[in-house]
């Protein structure tokens, strides 16, 4: 069976649906769960806030209603469920007359540009570094100076982030503090916009690379091991074909396999790492904008951003799913 | 996995002398020791400090540590004013506000430099911070408290993982199929963003109920590998013989399986801590955590909510991301010393 068969595909797209349901059903049930009630929050905040506020039982009343929290827990949980599933993700509750969808809309390229390439970039250079190191023919300054590279790899994305904060944008001077763009500037497809942005995307982009890095290279590394013990590769050099052949074609060709299995299996992870990178660099993507609807306590908002933020990482893992078998013709996935 | 052929290259082992047991693997232990070293911090260091110092306003204001480069960025600036309204992480916005303002004079207080920092001294060793706490004192609480969530995720998280991982493997069939689908799409989703969900709806969390909360997404890796292992292990003589000779299927599973997937286990489990620690701390950065006590995230939260990185108080920010540090190096080192007791061949070329 070669290529993308019907039945992987089937399957490959029930892992998404089931997916996306597993996602949106956590994070409807399990607020609900809570002793804690978030309209009477809510109203308790804003009694706070203005010292009194008249008849605020039956306002709590009317913003149960509202927001049908009224109804059958069954009800809410299928109404919830259209809602997501036709992307009509609500209001936001503390800057109310802007959707949800259309906040997503504004903030989802920011992420989706510097996520994509810090992804790509550390992939390819991590799995690079990896390979170069378990190949017996690397020269040895190279071999010795390359784990260097690893030395952040332990380290969250958020936290090189602060350091690189400190060190090159308030030390140093080099890049701003935050923001995706000079203030002056307009959205303006010039080179001034764009330069700006490259400018600003440089550090939040950097601190993903670094740290992430050395988790492919690692992983690389170990997979290069064991492919060097493989039977084509003896035989490869004994057929006397070029070290560069073989280690492009036979070696990392082959070990760069489970390396996508685990890129799909940590977009998770990397997409949840960017939400804390983007705050710590106030840029304005999807973390952000989510950090901004905790401190707001908008529900609405943070609901709809995790749920497309579950959505987008799924989609992630299903297009590698689907090119698995391109890049892998071996693939039959009738058992793993 | 790829590492699934262990017995077969190691088979003929001389037996080892103690010395040469493969658990005395340097990176193993050096990641121990720095765990450890943090995991006791907290409770040596609470015999000869006073953790109340961690209470807010228990300490002078915006203390440097005495022994700090305390000049590094000599920027002038009424701290004072920034101190008091702790302004959002909003205040990251824009360029640097710093060297935008005007150089204020911020004579009229007694024993304050230019900046607003009081005269380092010792008996604030690592500085105190713009709520009066003690930095010494946030450390020791604040760390092991990091590594107690973390421990307790990842040990849950283990125990469903045996329990799930070998049901899989032995049983296979439809309960394979369900286990393992479920353990692979939860793998998948971004386990950061839900539990923030969660906890801007509850709120109020314990370091013990955050715990159990992350341990909801620490559960699918060990599983995944579990159940891979076990499925590679069954097909194996000794498991046959094992079979064959009538030893009951628990016996074989504890005893004769259970001391080969060890390291394996072990990996696992550091990872994992690590994992969670990840999480509590990210979700404590964001504000989310157990407000009543100091934790090394609700630190960096603090610290970031009053742009303590621009205002040059490197040590609010730089002390619990140090300790962090040490964490997560530590419980890396441990990752990958046990990776390569499991996988002997990863030991060959040493990087």
């Amino acid at each position: 069976m070669r290529g993308l068969t019907p039945g992987y595909l089937i399957r490959r797209l029930g892992m998404f649906v089931l997916t996306v349901w597993l996602g949106a059903t956590l994070i409807f049930i399990i607020p609900r769960l809570a002793p804690s009630d978030p309209v009477a929050a809510m109203v308790s905040r804003l009694l706070a806030q203005s010292g009194s506020v008249e008849g605020s039982a039956e306002m709590i009343e009317a913003w149960r209603a509202r927001f049908g929290l009224d109804a059958p827990p069954l009800i809410q949980y299928l109404r919830y469920m259209r809602n997501m599933l036709t992307f009509n993700l609500g209001y936001s509750l503390t800057s109310f007359p802007s959707e949800v969808e259309d906040m997503v809309v504004r903030a989802l390229p920011w992420t989706l540009g510097v996520l994509s390439i810090a992804t790509v970039v550390s992939f390819v250079l991590g799995n690079t570094v990896g390979a170069l190191l378990a190949w017996r023919r690397t020269p040895g300054l190279v071999r010795t100076l390359l784990p260097l590279s690893f030395t952040f790899t332990a380290i969250p994305f958020f936290m090189l982030g602060i350091l690189l904060i400190y060190i090159f944008a308030f030390g140093l001077d080099w890049f701003p503090v935050s923001g995706a763009y000079g203030r002056a500037l307009t959205h303006n497809w010039n080179w001034e916009f764009v330069k700006s942005v490259i400018h600003h995307g440089t550090l939040p982009a950097l601190s993903i690379v670094v740290t992430s890095m050395g988790f492919w290279g690692l992983g690389m590394r170990g997979m290069m091991i064991t492919t060097d013990g493989e039977d084509y590769m003896i035989l490869a050099q004994a057929k006397g074909l070029h070290p560069r052949r073989i280690f492009w074609l036979y070696g990392v060709r082959n070990a760069l396999l489970p390396q996508f299995t685990a890129l799909a299996l940590n977009l998770g992870l990397i997409a949840g790492g960017s939400v804390l990178v983007e705050y710590i660099f106030a840029y304005p993507g999807m973390g952000y904008l989510l950090y901004q609807g905790i401190v707001n306590t908008d529900y609405t908002l943070i609901q709809g951003i995790v749920f497309i933020m579950i959505m987008g990482t799924a989609l992630g893992v299903l297009m590698i799913d689907l090119l698995y078998p391109f890049i892998d013709p071996r693939i039959t996935y009738e058992t793993r | 996995m790829a590492t699934t052929t262990v017995e077969s290259t190691v088979a003929p082992r001389p037996r080892l002398s103690r010395w040469e047991s493969p658990w005395l693997n340097p990176k193993l232990l050096s990641g121990l020791a720095m765990v450890l070293a943090v995991g006791l911090m907290g409770i040596v260091g609470s015999q000869f400090w006073d953790a109340t110092l961690a209470r807010v306003a228990s300490a002078p204001l915006n203390l440097p540590p005495p022994w700090g480069p305390g000049v590094e960025v000599t920027v002038e600036e009424g701290a004072q004013e920034t101190a008091g309204g702790a302004k959002d992480a909003g205040a990251l916005t824009g360029t640097n506000p710093l060297k935008q303002e005007s150089q204020e004079s911020t004579t009229g207080q007694t024993g304050r430099d230019a900046r607003g920092f009081g005269v380092p001294s010792w008996e604030h060793p690592l500085g105190t911070e713009s709520n009066g706490r003690d930095m010494l004192a946030v450390l020791l609480v604040g760390a092991p408290r990091s590594l107690r969530v973390g421990l307790i995720a990842a040990g849950i998280g283990m125990g469903v993982g045996i329990l799930l991982g070998f049901t899989a493997g032995f049983l296979g069939g439809w309960v394979d199929t369900v286990i393992r689908t479920i353990a692979d799409s939860v793998v998948t989703i971004p386990s950061l963003a839900v539990l923030i969900v969660i906890s801007a709806f509850v709120r109020q969390i314990s370091v013990e109920n955050m715990g159990l909360l992350l341990a909801l997404f620490a559960w699918p890796q060990p599983t995944r590998l579990i159940r891979s292992q076990v499925l590679s292990m069954r097909e194996q003589g000794y498991v046959k013989m094992a079979h064959l000779s009538g030893v009951p299927t628990f016996d074989i599973m504890f005893k004769e399986m259970m001391p080969n997937l060890l390291p394996y286990l072990a990996a696992s489990l550091t990872g994992n801590v690590s994992g969670a620690i990840l999480a509590a701390t990210g979700l404590e950065v964001l504000g989310l955590g157990p407000t009543r006590i100091p934790t090394l995230g609700m630190t960096i939260f603090y610290a970031i909510r009053a742009a303590a990185i621009l205002r040059g108080m490197w040590w609010w920010w730089g002390i619990p991301i140090a300790a962090l540090i040490v964490i997560f190096t530590g419980l890396f080192l441990m990752t990958v010393g046990l990776d390569e007791i499991a996988n002997p061949r990863l030991r060959g070329i040493q990087a």
